[in-house]
């Protein structure tokens, strides 16, 4: 059995450079379907990492998902506002514990600025219930002080000190700067793997001072308030996005849900954020089955040309399997020698998909995290993926049964003497 | 006297169910040691004779011993073991496996039967030593044993084969036309080192060919058509 295992394996070398273009293709098959995988299981931690510790989700009433998607994911733009007095209201409810409030709409070199207040940085959690921490710096105190990101420091190598400008809107470029207010880093967070290290913060008041002199979008002409003397003005909110909602005891969720949603002033929601993320990654949850489904089909196309092309080699070895027969050779040993050839490919296949799968988490990591804010870990196979390379070679498995079969039949039919 | 070393009775053999018989022997003995010339010209079911011989086909009908076995009476898995054990195969052409070396080769014999792989060594050679000890008896240049086999002409490759089907030396050594595909000049030698061989380790010779000016030097010379009575003489192959 071993020699002919060996014999299996000097046989593939012969035809090592068909074999090895099949290797290729089983192996880049290995490395999309586990890729998929793992983007996949990321992507779904990073979302159910994002927020925690937040009891609430309020904004103006859109859909549950929506309000997710820009409130903490800070992905597309709100549709509607809500007043500064709802907010006043709701943060007065006896069950409220904290709030946060959160005001959204200006960015800085396509990265999302958030106004909020200290509260933010004292009661934010995100993963476990971690609490955001300082890399370097301070909270903002100022009225033209920031806060930034992790990633925002690292991407645009911004320091404890730097003065940046904030542009009206969102977007990647065209947009109206507000430069003649420029903001101080003073603080720099660490690391968390969340939206948040995407994010700028300053105050809600600054938000407002860099509005003072704007109507509709665009500053007013012939009007420029200096930085100067923005302080004289009344720097009270008048709206703010959406806000984070902390009770002192979760059993009271349900019944300021209800009342946040029948808010007599204005159309108000508010949503739970487990229920809102696990609604969210059920739409989600299609596309990436899909993605994982078209994958397993590359995998089949890929299995199918390995025994392609076994089976057409097979053709010019029957001389080989007659010689292999008349030493003694009996049809199940020829079925095991070329059942383990396919095998054989398939295994090394899937070594050599893991081995480039983690070469481009590796290598990809860096760009992954900075485009799409995804933290793509460089562990160990886990769980899942382990089911799925087993898959893999099981899959394997089945197909190397063909190119065996044939050669029993073919070996049966030609017995010492092949029909050329 | 010993039993003989082959022996056919009634034996019958047809493709299919409803096809004409293509071999058809009403008896046929070979004892041990006889060097027998089997004159078959192709259609006269000669492949299917080295196939009954070898145990990979089945008669209809009739006896097929070799060696005092019943090959009939044994199991498919029991009759490949003993051909690896007892008969050494010769074939025409391409006898060899490309991608193995020339030692390698030889050795496949011994790879297949551990009774030959005992009778390789019992000499005290290692079996790579026993197959280069052959292949320098076959008149292989010991140059040429490291040499990759596709790289040899066709005379040295079949002596390559000649050493595989006599390493460990079966009893029963069966050739099927090895010097086709040579020049008449080379065609002699091969033969008679061919035959000498057969006798050094006591094997019996059965060599079947359609060129009748071989027979020479042979004890016996039988001809397929003779020994037979096919109706209709077609090998379907």
């Amino acid at each position: 059995m071993k020699w002919l295992l060996g014999l299996a394996a000097r046989s593939a070398w012969n035809r090592r450079l068909t074999l090895g273009m099949t290797l290729v293709a089983v192996a880049l098959s290995v490395t999309l379907l586990l890729g998929v995988e793992r983007v996949r299981n990321e992507a779904r931690n990073s979302f159910a990492l994002s927020v925690s510790g937040t009891d609430l989700v309020v904004g103006a009433r859109t859909s549950a998902v929506q309000l997710m998607l820009y409130a903490v994911f800070r992905l597309g733009e709100a549709s509607n506002n809500i007043r500064w007095q709802s907010y006043q209201a709701i943060a007065a409810d006896p069950a409220v514990a904290w709030t946060i409030p959160l005001s959204l709409g200006d960015s800085h070199s396509g990265l999302p600025v958030l106004g909020t207040t200290a509260a933010y940085f004292e009661h934010f959690r995100y993963g476990d219930g971690q609490p955001l921490r300082f890399a370097a710096g301070v909270p903002f105190a100022g009225l033209f002080e920031t806060v930034l990101g992790a990633e925002v420091a690292e991407r645009l190598g911004y320091r404890l000190g730097d003065r940046i400008v904030i542009s009206h809107g969102m977007g990647d470029s065209g947009l109206a700067e507000h430069d003649d207010k420029p903001f101080t880093v003073v603080g720099i967070l660490a690391r968390t793997g969340t939206p948040v290290d995407r994010t700028l913060h300053i105050s809600l008041q600054a938000i407002e001072a860099i509005h003072l002199d704007w109507a509709g979008g665009a500053p007013l002409p012939g009007l420029s308030i200096p930085a100067e003397h923005v302080r004289k003005f009344d720097l009270q909110p008048k709206e703010i996005t959406a806000a984070l909602i902390g009770l002192k005891s979760r059993a009271a969720v349900f019944r300021l849900q209800r009342k946040i949603n029948n808010h007599p002033g204005e159309p108000l929601l508010a949503v739970l954020p487990g229920v809102a993320l696990d609604q969210l990654w059920q739409m989600v949850g299609f596309a990436e089955r899909t993605l994982l489904a078209v994958s397993a089909m590359v995998l089949v196309v890929g299995l199918a040309g390995l025994v392609a092309v076994i089976l057409a080699s097979l053709g010019e070895r029957r001389r080989e399997l007659a010689i292999l027969r008349s030493v003694g050779a009996s049809p199940r040993e020829l079925f095991f020698l070329l059942s383990a050839e396919a095998l054989f490919v398939t295994l090394l296949g899937a070594a050599v998909g893991v081995a480039l799968l983690t070469l481009l988490t590796v290598a990809l990591a860096p760009l992954v995290q900075a485009h799409f804010g995804l933290a793509l870990s460089t562990h160990w196979l886990t769980g899942d993926e382990l089911k799925l390379l087993a898959a893999v070679v099981v899959a394997g498995l089945v197909a190397s049964l063909v190119p065996g079969y044939s050669a029993y039949r073919l070996s049966l039919a030609d017995g010492l003497t092949p029909r050329l | 006297m010993p039993a003989a070393l082959i022996r056919i009775e009634n034996l019958r053999f047809r493709w299919a169910d409803d096809a004409d018989f293509c071999l058809d022997i009403p008896f046929f003995e070979a004892q041990a040691g006889e060097r027998i010339f089997l004159h078959g010209p192709s259609g006269s079911g000669k492949s299917t004779l080295l196939g009954l011989l070898g145990g990979v086909l089945v008669p209809e009908r009739g006896r097929l011993q070799l060696l005092g076995n019943e090959l009939t009476q044994l199991r498919p898995a029991a009759r490949d073991r003993f051909r690896a054990d007892h008969v050494g195969f010769l074939f025409q052409l391409f006898n060899l496996i490309p991608y193995l070396s020339v030692v390698d080769n030889v050795l496949l014999s011994c790879r297949f039967s551990a009774r030959r792989l005992a009778r390789a060594t019992a000499t005290g050679n290692s079996p790579t030593g026993e197959a280069q000890r052959l292949l320098t008896q076959l008149d292989l240049d010991p140059a040429l044993h490291a040499r990759q086999v596709t790289r040899l002409s066709v005379g040295q490759q079949q002596r390559v084969a000649a050493a595989r089907a006599l390493i460990g030396q079966p009893e029963i050594v069966i050739a099927d036309e090895p010097t086709s595909a040579l020049d008449a000049e080379r065609q002699g030698s091969f033969l008679e080192l061919l035959r000498d061989e057969c006798e050094r380790s006591g094997s019996t010779l059965l060599f079947v060919s359609h060129d009748r000016r071989l027979a020479s030097g042979f004890d016996r010379e039988l001809s397929l058509d003779m020994l037979g009575s096919a109706g209709v003489a077609g090998d379907r192959r």
